[in-house]
């Protein structure tokens, strides 16, 4: 039985570092009142980039960076789209989020699958530091005792983080008080998709150690359903993360137990997706969306 | 020196036209990129993905086939758009109507196609329907974001595909992960003699007709738009936001679940794990390029379709990857839909105040 608990605690870590790097990014980028769409995509194109830059240059901290890049790259169209231009956050997050796949998918195939191959590398390990429990990885770690804190600090303590809330909730007032609004988005836009890419990142350069197609499958909507589980704070997404994770790791678990073993394996999957949305459905009532949520900005 | 936004006071009649094909050049520039590194001529690719298909008869009618989920899809999104909410779920909604279709499908054995053809679209149609409930009923009644929930039902509705697949639906005779074919009589009837046109196309285009005349004509439609245009407003004028918006969804649901039958009972006669290649996503594209208006999904439709005919015979033909069209078509949306936005601004180039 204790086996089983250690099991189930170490799964939920690994299954939660990936989703809980993301919904950072993205608490961040909602704080400033911006909605990101394009987290699946901004996830799914650094897993790749992050993949193919390691196997080519032999380095994972090449891959890191080129995922990170890869992030930056797609925060700078995001926050031109959404910040600049004004347009519609859904679509324009929702066009990142296809583009990126599709051209991650045509990248693979021109590099990698043309000649039925696949990536692969070998990927950063765990590290044990006494039991199975704390057999994790070193993102498992940071995403926990570094991003999560930090993400906390720069929204609640730091004076980017009155500024992002600051733009977030009314951006009127904002500019008057002399805060430059498109700059602060543009700034909330990217930290988020850095911890976004590092969120895809963890999933080739650790977790799997290979890239296939669909890889990040619905995390990033996950994240973003998170996201408003935790109100756009740190501490409730991290326990929303949490039970998802846990759910997840259970499923995997049932599987092994022989009274379930009649029970098709994609119902046990479909689970923490019914989940998150059960989670909404009871915590989800009246959420404080920030104040300019989904409206672009403009001086008259 | 800083750009600066200055809302246009009136747009010459070129302005519109002649941003979008910058858009269209853009997309071409950057796709071409793309092509020129995987080893194909960019020039032959693009013949090969917008002018062959509408060489040859078979080309063409390929074309309009592959139109038709989209044509389903375009509406879907449209009409749901129009109303303010913002369904990103017709993949799955698609993906549970192709489930229905298919379980009508298997016991239609014995019913005249006059019933069994419109059956099979209604099964699907219901469907998608159901499979829109849930997120709609969360968000009349409790306001819970749609967006998140729609698209988390996306996955889930693979599942149980594959779920079904897997175990009650897997092929009989071959032991594959894929559903018998369904009875004859629910299969729709070919319209454009020698081709694989079937009657789903004509369905297709009278729903996204239907809408455009609704949205246009009807009280209802009136209704619709004025909760999609301002919530708020709409609600002091004593109309029911919510009822509005649980039905616009379960219709938009709806018309996503008969794209679904129609793929089922049109071309592929039975269910596959493959069976929509993001249909319900580049609905989204579809609604978003034709500006939500219904007449022009129609026509974004028809060159989606060429383009994904097109990129895969450049695929065949020229060994680029056949993912190459869904590049196109998601470039093609962000470009248009950037230019759209430009077109509204005039960009003032101001020097920064001290």
């Amino acid at each position: 039985m204790i086996d089983v608990i250690v099991d189930l605690v170490a799964a939920t870590l690994r299954i939660g570092t990936p989703l809980l790097l993301a919904a950072l990014g993205e608490i961040i980028t909602e704080r400033s009142g911006v909605l990101n769409l394009g987290i699946e995509g901004i996830m799914y194109s650094s897993a790749f980039s992050g993949i193919a830059a390691a196997s080519y240059t032999g380095s994972l901290w090449m891959g890191l960076i080129v995922a990170v890049a890869t992030g930056l790259i797609a925060g700078v169209i995001l926050a031109f789209l959404t910040v600049t231009l004004g347009v519609n956050q859904h679509v324009a997050g929702l066009g990142l989020t296809l583009f990126l796949i599709s051209i991650s998918n045509t990248v693979n195939r021109i590099l990698f699958t043309s000649d039925g191959g696949q990536v692969r590398v070998d990927p950063w390990k765990s590290i044990g530091i006494g039991g199975p429990i704390f057999d994790q990885y070193v993102f498992t770690y940071v995403a926990l005792f570094v991003g999560a804190p930090l993400v906390w600090w720069i929204i609640w303590r730091s004076g980017f983080g009155l500024r992002v809330r600051a733009v977030g909730e009314n951006p009127e007032a904002a500019d008057v008080a002399g805060i430059q609004v498109s700059r602060t988005r543009y700034q909330a836009i990217m930290l988020g998709t850095v911890f976004m890419s590092l969120a895809g990142a963890f999933i080739t350069l650790a977790y799997v150690g290979q890239f296939t197609i669909n890889i990040i499958n619905g995390r990033g909507w996950v994240a973003l359903a998170l996201v408003i589980f935790g109100r756009w704070n740190v501490g409730r997404c991290i326990v929303g993360a949490a039970i998802f994770s846990l759910v997840n790791a259970g499923q995997l678990q049932l599987r092994l137990v022989p009274a379930f073993a009649d029970v098709p394996f994609e119902l046990l999957l479909a689970l923490p997706f019914l989940a998150v949305i059960v989670g909404l459905a009871v915590s989800g009532r009246n959420v404080p969306y920030p104040g300019s949520y989904l409206k672009p900005y403009r001086r008259l | 020196m800083k750009p600066r936004f200055v809302l246009r006071a009136g747009n010459p009649w070129w302005r519109g036209p002649l941003l979008v094909s910058l858009a269209a050049v853009t997309t071409f520039v950057i796709t071409a990129a793309l092509i020129r590194w995987s080893g194909g001529n960019p020039i032959a690719a693009f013949r090969y993905m917008f002018i062959n298909p509408l060489q040859s008869k078979f080309g063409f009618t390929e074309s309009i086939l592959s139109a038709t989920p989209l044509v389903f899809t375009g509406a879907s999104v449209a009409i749901a758009f129009r109303a303010g909410y913002w369904n990103i779920g017709a993949e799955g909604q698609l993906l549970a109507g192709t489930v229905g279709a298919t379980w009508f499908g298997l016991h239609a054995e014995g019913l005249p196609p006059a019933i069994a053809a419109p059956g099979i679209l209604l099964a699907g149609a219901t469907f998608g329907a159901a499979w829109a409930t849930v997120p709609a009923l969360l968000r009349a009644r409790l306001g819970i974001d749609e967006v998140v929930t729609t698209l988390l039902l996306n996955p889930v509705a693979l599942l149980v595909i594959t779920g079904l697949l897997n175990g009650p639906w897997r092929n009989s005779e071959t032991g594959f992960p894929d559903s018998d074919v369904i009875a004859e009589s629910a299969m729709m009837p070919v319209v454009w003699p020698d081709t694989r046109v079937h009657l789903g196309l004509v369905v297709g285009v009278f729903v996204t007709l239907g809408c455009w005349w609704f949205i246009g004509q009807m009280t209802g439609g009136l209704r619709l738009r004025a909760v999609g245009l301002s919530p708020g407003a709409a609600r002091i004028a004593g109309l029911h936001v919510e009822r509005t918006l649980l039905t616009t969804a379960l219709v938009s649901g709806g018309i996503a679940g008969m794209g679904g039958a129609s793929e089922i009972a049109g071309v592929a006669h039975q269910l596959t794990i493959g069976i929509s290649s993001g249909f319900g996503y580049t609905g989204v594209i579809v609604a978003t390029l034709a500006a939500l208006s219904f007449i022009g999904s129609l026509v974004v439709a028809l060159i989606l379709g060429i383009i994904n005919v097109g990129s895969f015979s450049a695929s065949r033909a020229l060994s680029i990857p056949s993912t190459m069209g869904e590049v196109v078509r998601s470039v093609l949306l962000i470009t248009v839909v950037a230019a759209l936005v430009i077109q509204k601004y005039k960009i003032v180039w101001k020097r920064r105040e001290a």
